[in-house]
């Protein structure tokens, strides 16, 4: 190749840009079209697809590189190809993630979703690593472009979210790869530029002339708005897209909609109008016609989550995840004066108060009603009032897995933390109510109880038997806590409420053996038995006996809804066959597998080209190639448990995830970049080892952040979004920084030594980055966060010993010899 | 497989191509038998099946085995004829199956179990909300005097009653349309089977089920039942309900709940 070329950095910056945008994207989109839990298992094996490049090209390299440039256009091309046909081939694949432990032929299927979505990824790890390899003086520079775009590709996808549904972004990002390509040509000034320009007009604009619904999405049929569309008379009414979700309204005259859950069977009214709300197809909840005829509503006095309603007057009450809008409604049939809803969508919102406002019966409400665009923490962290009820029911909020990163969900609403904070914004007498879908045995019904207890000693309750109460229908179950203690006669209407409606009770101070499991018998009084045991002195035994995991949520752990046991995998695989699946907590297991699958191709693929590989006289010995692999393994692991770790902080102190997600992995990424261009200065000025002082800087900055983020989060809680913004990227900046130097300098340093180190390091790096962030959900699940972001610290010690003992030492002789 | 039209003109010309084609039937003849044959062997084999899972899971059903009267309806439905061409392979695996319209028939073992909860006896009427394929109908056709069916999904409901015609079971009597107010003409009814349930039992159900009478329930998404809601209408028209687990697993041991 021509040597007086320059690297074409623009390209690489929007490929990067790209290469990020098309990830987080294609986690939302499998989120719409098939389940989040197998999305995540997909695209961390496409991910393969960087190491995978590295492999290659590590045994390609002597006949590649000579023609670098048109390799680098070939490669750009097959990713923005890829792109669009691989989602469109993966699509057409008729896997069904529910039937993946009854049907062998589903694992061939997975496995062809993964071999197809690892092709983008691999192309644009080629453009990349080519690149490094042309350019290899210019590494640190090229990886500063690199992660610049990548941290920008991070907002640009957000922003676009909001104009444009899913499948267009997917369109726009290939068409930017496209003319990433161009850039190239014309930055290395190839021959053929002006026809290139041409294709690629050609190309964007035939894309933009196909026929209307060639890109559509096409949903599992098992997915709860495929089911529903099935139903005769269905028909969509509107689609609302947003980086929140996809929000879909249905509409059924024919056979209507008659959604209430866990309503009691003496019950004998049914609910009036409805439309059907689902967001990323899940869904549905109710969107319910109000006239102002409050004895309409009356159903909603026979769900478990009216009790609260029946044992005082609430003049204030709030309600934390709006929908529909059922629990305003069942507030207005209670005539409270003073309802409050928080909710994070902003379409859902839009419905209740302008598309929909008629219908829902806005006029009738907004004189005593506001709705507040928030996140639910971030709300309460926010506002200091206080109210006499707070209503949650059946809210399984989004965490970052709404903005597509992890497995199992994180949920910070359901953590003994949360349940702190909703208690202390109780009017003295107040009462927090909180539903959940019942499962038998019990799992989330009784880690609530469990959270709530340890939550109220927390605040300094003694006896927290005093203020609690549960009771069950059929289907849902209701936990109260008061600020005080039940009375007397906060129990005669507890009772009386469970009697008219056949509920059984399941906690409340004084209750006895003989009132419990009499109208929904189970088995075993499971709930009365769990609850009096998380009270008694051996709660700690129960919870560690139980066959689920239903020890407290934290902020620190905030897996609420991970109920998996090792110690019953055993017992509930053998009942597979038997009806047993819905025992199995998929989520985790998906997780384990996940990781074997990614070591064992990573182990192979790693191996493999060492036995390739050139053997002349100063190849590096095996302990030096050791030290490589445990330097790029450490630092790749290390980076993302960092990166994982903060963004789990910063969703809680920004309150709404997407945006959350979003913005730190931009200041993450964009400050990577920063410290990444300034690597050879640093090498240059500084006397101290490069990589040692990078290290240095991020252990001080790691170790102070543990003390300092909590002071910072609770003195800026009640400020607004852009201080609370302006002060993350401050406190991410110095990190990032530091972060962005070991990668750099070290592949600079083993390119020195031999040319193949480069793309193998490459691999190396790639592949542990994966396994990253896979390993460090599962450490958070058992340890915490704080463990998380210790254990990085560890391997960036570890790493930082490896290149000063083995790396830099051999470096510099030969620099040294060949001076000489 | 394609034959052209000059090999069939030369087939039925010749002698030896009448023999070959006479030959040919007689095959196809046997071999249906044979399949025929397969098919109630897999189907003794799911019986054998589900009489073990019923063995284990005795403890639930309060008793070592299904109703032999529920047993036999499963030995004499044909699953096969009601599951899709590309699934006649797996139709008496114990597991279950797509039908299409993102429906699932059940796992024989969960009929089983649903249509032994129901405890039909010979002259009973019964209604099932959610047709589906059409087999569980089938196996209360075999234990009720009339079985009522609704289905929502308008295809799976023509494919159904096509089926319901073609093996001759004149007491389904099948509806396409709103399950939630039931099927008054007909009710009241002595068990009630919901298997299209969201979220909430339709209150006009209730009201048509028997004093005395059982309505279930079956919760959980599909390829997967979660549990059974078992609703009972007492002789004074009380309504008590029973969760029922489709397998044995207790989540805690020894007296830890009395701790």
């Amino acid at each position: 190749m021509d040597t007086s070329a320059k690297p074409p950095v623009i390209s690489i910056m929007l490929v990067s840009a790209s290469a990020l945008a098309f990830e987080v994207l294609l986690i939302r989109l499998f989120s719409i079209i098939q389940w989040h839990h197998f999305a995540y298992m997909i695209i961390s094996l496409a991910l393969l697809g960087y190491g995978v490049s590295g492999t290659i090209m590590t045994l390609l390299r002597e006949r590649v590189m000579p023609h670098y440039v048109t390799a680098y256009i070939v490669n750009g091309i097959g990713f923005a190809l890829t792109i669009i046909a691989s989602f469109l081939l993966v699509q057409k694949l008729p896997f069904n993630a529910l039937e993946i432990l009854w049907d062998s032929a589903q694992w061939g299927y997975l496995l062809a979703a993964y071999l197809l979505l690892l092709l983008p990824f691999f192309f644009v790890a080629n453009c990349i690593v080519l690149t490094f390899g042309a350019f290899s003086e210019q590494i640190p520079r090229i990886y500063g472009f690199d992660l610049f775009g990548a941290g920008v590709g991070s907002l640009v996808l957000i922003y676009s979210l909001m104009f444009l549904q899913p499948q267009q972004v997917l369109l726009l990002i290939s068409f930017t790869v496209l003319i990433a390509v161009v850039v190239a040509m014309l930055e290395m000034r190839t021959d053929y530029r002006l026809t290139a320009v041409v294709i690629v007009v050609i190309s964007i604009a035939t894309l933009l002339m196909l026929p209307k619904g060639w890109l559509s999405l096409q949903m599992s049929p098992y997915k709860p708005l495929s089911q529903y569309m099935q139903v005769s008379g269905s028909h969509v009414e509107r689609v609302l897209s947003g980086p929140h979700g996809v929000v879909t309204v249905l509409e059924n005259r024919q056979i209507p909609f008659r959604l209430a859950s866990g309503i009691s069977l003496n019950n004998s009214a049914e609910p009036p109008t409805q439309y059907a709300l689902f967001v990323d197809s899940d869904g549905p909840s109710a969107l319910t016609r109000y006239d102002g005829d409050r004895s309409k509503l009356i159903y909603l006095d026979y769900q478990t989550s009216a009790l609260p309603y029946h044992l005082s007057n609430p003049a204030r009450v709030l309600i934390l995840g709006m929908g529909g809008g059922s629990d305003i409604l069942q507030a207005e049939y209670h005539d409270v004066g003073n309802i409050e809803a928080v909710e994070m969508n902003p379409h859902l919102v839009e419905l209740l108060q302008d598309d929909y406002a008629d219908f829902a019966g806005w006029a009738f409400l907004q004189d005593h009603t506001r709705i507040h665009l928030s996140e639910t923490r971030a709300f309460l962290a926010h506002n200091q009032s206080t109210y006499d009820l707070i209503q949650m029911s059946l809210l399984d909020a989004a965490g970052a897995s709404s903005a597509g990163l992890y497995a199992l969900s994180e949920n910070y609403l359901y953590t003994t933390e949360a349940l702190g904070l909703y208690y202390r914004r109780l009017q003295p007498g107040g009462m927090l109510s909180i539903t959940r879908w019942i499962k038998v045995p019990p799992r989330d019904a009784l880690k609530l109880f469990a959270t709530a207890v340890t939550a109220l000693r927390e605040e300094g309750v003694s006896h927290p038997e005093n203020q609690l109460a549960m009771i069950r229908g059929w289907n849902t179950s209701t936990l109260l806590i008061k600020h005080g203690v039940f009375t007397a006669e906060d129990i005669r209407s507890l009772q009386q409420f469970c009697d008219e409606r056949s509920f059984d009770v399941a906690w409340y101070p004084g209750i006895t053996d003989s009132e419990v499991n009499l109208f929904n018998a189970i088995d075993k009084p499971y709930f009365y038995e769990g609850a009096r045991a998380l009270l008694g002195k051996s709660a700690a035994a129960f919870i560690d006996d139980y066959k689920f995991s239903i020890s407290p949520a934290t902020d620190d752990r905030p897996y609420y809804f991970n109920f998996f046991k090792w110690e019953s995998l055993a017992e509930i695989l053998s009942l597979q066959r038997r009806a047993g699946f819905s025992l199995i907590e998929l989520g985790y297991l998906v997780l384990v597998f996940t990781l074997i699958q990614a070591l064992l191709v990573s182990v192979l693929l790693v191996l493999l080209p060492l036995r390739f590989v050139p053997r002349e006289n100063n190849a590096p010995d095996r302990p030096y190639i050791a030290a490589v692999m445990l330097y790029f393994v450490l630092i790749g692991l290390a980076f993302l448990f960092v990166e994982i770790a903060f963004i789990q902080r910063f969703i809680l102190f920004l309150g709404d995830p997407v945006y959350a997600v979003a913005a730190v992995l931009c200041g993450f990424l964009v400050f990577s970049g920063l410290g990444s261009f300034t690597a050879p200065f640093v090498r240059r000025c500084c006397r101290i080892n490069p990589v040692v002082l990078a290290v240095t800087g991020i252990t001080i900055v790691i170790l102070a952040s543990l003390w300092l983020h909590p002071l910072v989060f609770q003195a800026l809680a009640i400020q607004t979004t852009a201080i609370k913004l302006i002060a993350s990227v401050a406190l991410i900046a110095p990190l990032a920084f530091f972060m962005g130097m070991p990668f750099p300098i070290a592949l600079n340093s083993v390119s020195e030594r031999a040319g193949w180190l480069l793309p193998w390091a490459w691999s190396v790096n790639g592949f542990a980055s994966l396994m990253s962030a896979i390993v460090a959900t599962l450490i958070a699940v058992h340890f915490g966060f704080t463990s998380v972001m210790l254990l990085a610290v560890l391997f960036y010690s570890l790493a930082a010993l490896v290149f000063a003992l083995n790396l830099t030492k051999q470096v510099h002789s030969d620099s040294v010899n060949a001076s000489s | 497989m394609v034959l052209s039209p000059l090999l069939i003109k030369k087939t039925f010309t010749s002698k030896w191509g009448v023999q070959f084609l006479l030959c040919m039937v007689l095959v196809m003849i046997a071999s249906a038998g044979l399949a025929t044959d397969e098919y109630a062997v897999m189907r003794e084999n799911m019986l054998k099946e589900i009489g073990a899972e019923a063995r284990l899971t005795a403890s639930y059903i309060k008793k070592s085995a299904f109703d032999e009267r529920v047993m036999e309806a499963m030995g004499n439905v044909p699953r096969h004829q009601f599951v899709p061409e590309e699934q006649l392979d797996n139709s008496y695996k114990n597991r279950p199956l797509p039908i299409g319209h993102g429906q699932t028939i059940s796992q024989p073992y969960i009929v089983a179990l649903m249509t032994d909860l129901l405890e039909i006896k010979p002259g009973d009427r019964v209604l099932e909300i959610g047709t589906g394929s059409g087999y569980q109908a089938a196996v209360l056709s075999q234990l009720a005097k009339e079985v009522y069916t609704i289905e929502i999904i308008e295809p799976l409901h023509q494919r159904a009653t096509q089926v319901f015609e073609q093996m001759g079971y004149a007491n389904i009597h099948s509806r396409h349309g709103d399950g939630y107010y039931g099927w008054k003409e007909h009710a009241p009814y002595d068990a009630i089977i919901v298997t299209a349930a969201a979220g909430n039992i339709p209150p006009p159900l209730i009201e048509q089920l028997k004093p005395g009478g059982s309505l279930v329930v079956p919760v959980g998404g599909a390829f997967q039942t979660q549990q059974l809601v078992l609703v009972k209408k007492g002789d004074d028209g009380k309504l008590r309900t029973r969760q029922v687990l489709p397998v044995v697993f207790v989540p805690l041991t020894g007296d830890q709940g009395q701790r």
